[in-house]
């Protein structure tokens, strides 16, 4: 059988040949990097690096990149380490800010966004003037159902007119747009290695140089005691290069979404009562949001792995549950669109003929449907 | 020729074995996928990586392989038990107990809930680095939620004899808990002989990749532990965040092979350690053992040199890699407080080295390194006891 086409890089993407050199290559060394031994000191110098390469795709400075096990984990440190005295997050966070607010023990205010999936600047002025102080704003850069960009520079603004401290989850942005922490004025970015072609398993939060961070994990004060635990030395080495080379082919972005727009365009010449989600906004390159009204996500899924294409219909993390995705929801979608949609997105692998075969499954499956 | 430097410091960390990069390489290249996607093909082939370790895993503990959620690491696990614990059951029952001689990690995240609010009774060990059972049984009461006490010392090797502990924490009803970084893989352990609720397991202490680990918990109470991650509800909902398929299938790898070669190399371990440390202490009879001469992993030998400053002594062997304490600690100056709990006056702690061997080191290697201390010591004038 020939291989399936993967078209789920928002769920992870295959690691780039350099960064499984890279990690191979750093798992053969023996080293603690907390050890003072030669070998240590070689381990930390492998870490160490892999900091500056990381904060250059951050627009920060290395000692301000925290590594963890990965953008759950970076979420749940900033959520619950900023010391925030209440919480703002969108309507359309990913599930481990979401949860992470949950559990802070402060009061949580929703930022709701509009039909096109964008946060409400006018709401947020609001919300700013009710929250206790200080408050931390959360707003993810771009989302990764539907993938529209979030205006995060007025959203800074705006927070700092009320001294509220700003988090964004970059874990879809990184390696899909230019991020630049330091002209945005973010306090806390927070980023996965396996979304831009690193390994599974490592992330980081990235501070602004005051921000303050309450370790979640305490005990060997690694990390400048931001951070305890050894460090994934081989993981971080792999996030270092797949930092730098998402920033030196950041311009392939630009054929993605040559790509994603052909396709959007093939089947909207093929079919005019599908739904776009989050079409009207500003989006990342790679990501398309389809609803298909009348036909359960999970059926057109099942369509796709028959013609061998992945695909997935919401985020990973909830793709074993049977619910309507709360991002839909928030755009306010009815039922009927919210849970007849899927996710396509593309990565640096794609090639023209993949997108022709979604094209033709997906038209198969419309002409079914509709009984033509 | 032998090729230097040699590594001696395997309690810090270990070299990844070979076979458990063999056992990686397919996740990290065609295997690729999420492992929670659950509607293609990438997904299930990671999901299924994650079911082989958590078999791999709880085959070396005696539990069933639900019981076992991975981790970045032992300090995840030991921080997910103490603080989930704490915030789950510390209204009722508002204690912990742990021993003085505990990893960091354990105490730090015990003094953490100390300052939420909760009682900490840390007991101290004797002069071998035994806790004191007596004094065990006498803090465990109807208010204590936690017992914490690590299976083998990271510092002392000293082995605490969990079996016994548990029959006196369980009669409390207290949760017990061990990390058990430096002792899975190494000695047999079994969760339901010790009466375990809880046990930290870390991947690059036995020849697997670091930044993996695990934590059994015991079914029996749902309620038992709240998250230290939330989020997308990976693992049961009891640890979020995506896994990392190749980090885990690398635990499960290394934990297969420790399992299958444990009785053999313990053995092997022993003699080669007995035969180092004889070597040492006959041209050196002054050196002073640090922690129980028995019951201990044999693959630790930590040495005082009366009259010398460890980190000269260090500085001075520089082509064996050893350390003078924990390694997170090394960058600290000061006495280790493992040293100072088993009594050690603070000239005695900072003239202690801690040699590790591991399943790579050879015979020629102990040789030499011996050798080299031997000649160290005399360059610097000699033990002055």
């Amino acid at each position: 059988m020939k291989n399936p086409i993967y078209m789920d890089y928002n769920a992870t993407c295959p690691a780039r040949p350099a960064v499984i050199e890279a990690v191979s290559s750093a798992m053969a060394t023996v080293g603690n990097p907390s050890s003072v031994h030669a070998q240590g000191r070689k381990a930390r110098a492998l870490v160490e690096e892999a900091r500056v390469k990381v904060a250059a795709l951050a627009g920060a400075r290395a000692r301000d990149v925290v590594f963890c096990s990965g953008g759950t984990e970076a979420a749940n440190a900033v959520l619950r380490g900023a010391g925030a005295a209440s919480l703002i997050i969108s309507a359309i966070e990913h599930d481990s800010v979401r949860a992470a607010a949950d559990v802070a023990n402060v009061p949580v205010f929703i930022l709701p966004v509009d039909e096109s999936g964008v946060v409400s600047l006018s709401r947020l002025g609001e919300l700013l003037a009710d929250a206790p102080a200080p408050a931390l704003v959360s707003v993810m850069y771009a989302n990764n159902e539907m993938g529209a960009v979030q205006p995060i520079a007025s959203i800074v603004e705006l927070a700092k007119e009320h001294g509220a401290m700003v988090h964004s989850d970059a874990v879809q942005a990184a390696g899909k747009i230019p991020l630049d922490m330091a002209a945005l004025g973010l306090d806390y970015m927070t980023l996965s290695a396996h979304k831009i072609g690193g390994p599974q398993g490592v992330g980081a939060v990235v501070l602004s140089p005051l921000a303050p961070l309450k370790a979640l994990l305490v005990g060997g004060g690694q990390e400048l005691g931001r951070r305890s635990g050894t460090e994934n030395v081989a993981g971080v080495v792999g996030f270092g290069v797949a930092a730098i080379e998402a920033l030196e082919h950041l311009a392939d972005s630009e054929s993605i979404e040559e790509l994603r727009d052909s396709l959007e365009v093939q089947l909207r010449g093929h079919a005019n009562d599908m739904v776009i989600v989050g079409g009207k906004a500003e989006r990342l390159p790679n990501t398309s949001c389809i609803a298909l009204p009348g036909v359960k996500g999970e059926t057109q899924v099942m369509h796709f792995d028959l013609a061998g294409i992945c695909v997935s219909s919401g985020s990973a993390c909830s793709s074993g549950k049977v619910k309507s995705s709360h991002v839909l929801n928030a755009m306010g979608y009815a039922p009927e669109i919210a849970e007849a949609s899927i996710r396509v997105s593309l990565g640096r692998e794609t090639t023209e003929t993949d997108i022709a075969a979604f094209v033709k499954a997906w038209k198969t499956l419309y002409d079914r449907t509709r009984g033509e | 020729m032998i090729k230097t430097p040699i590594y001696l410091d395997n309690q810090a960390t270990t070299p990844l074995d070979p076979r458990v990069l063999d056992a990686m390489m397919p996740y990290l290249k065609e295997h690729f996928g999420n492992p929670h996607s659950s509607t293609h093909s990438f997904g299930w082939r990671a999901a299924a990586a994650l079911d082989i370790a958590r078999e791999q895993v709880a085959g070396l503990i005696g539990g069933p392989p639900e019981e076992v959620f991975f981790t970045s690491g032992a300090t995840e696990a030991n921080n997910m038990v103490i603080k989930g614990v704490m915030a789950q059951r510390g209204a009722e029952r508002p204690k912990i107990i742990c021993v003085a001689t505990e990893h960091k990690c354990v105490l730090e995240a015990a003094r953490y809930c100390q300052q939420a609010g909760y009682e900490l009774e840390i007991l101290p060990v004797s002069e071998v680095g035994f806790l004191d059972l007596s004094m065990l049984e006498a803090a465990v009461d109807d208010r204590t939620a936690l017992v914490s006490i690590m299976a083998i010392n990271n510092e002392i090797g000293v082995i605490h004899p969990l079996k016994v502990v548990g029959e006196i924490v369980k009669a409390s009803g207290a949760l017990f808990h061990t990390d058990a970084a430096q002792a899975f893989g190494k000695i047999p352990l079994d969760v339901e002989a010790c009466q375990l609720d809880f046990v930290s397991i870390s991947a690059h202490k036995i020849y697997g990749p670091k930044g993996v680990g695990a934590l059994y918990k015991r079914a029996g109470d749902s309620r038992s532990l709240s998250p230290l991650f939330s989020g997308g509800g990976q693992e049961q909902g009891v640890r979020a965040g995506t896994q990392p398929p190749a980090l885990v299938a690398g635990l499960g790898a290394a934990a297969e092979i420790a399992g299958a070669e444990l009785d053999g190399e313990a053995v092997r371990t022993k003699q080669m350690m007995t035969s180092f440390k004889e070597k040492l202490f006959s041209a050196l009879p002054e050196l002073i053992l640090n922690g129980d001469a028995e019951e201990r992993w044999a693959g630790n030998l930590n040495i005082s040199f009366p009259g010398l400053d460890g980190d000269l002594l260090l500085a001075n062997t520089r082509d064996i890699a050893v350390s003078s304490g924990a390694a997170c600690a090394s960058a600290v100056s000061g006495p280790s407080y493992v040293l100072k709990a088993i009594g050690c006056t603070d000239r005695r702690a900072k003239s202690a080295l801690r040699i590790g061997m591991g399943r790579f080191t050879t015979k020629e290697e102990l040789d030499y390194a011996a050798e080299h201390i031997i000649a160290a010591v005399d360059g610097m004038g000699g033990l002055k006891p």
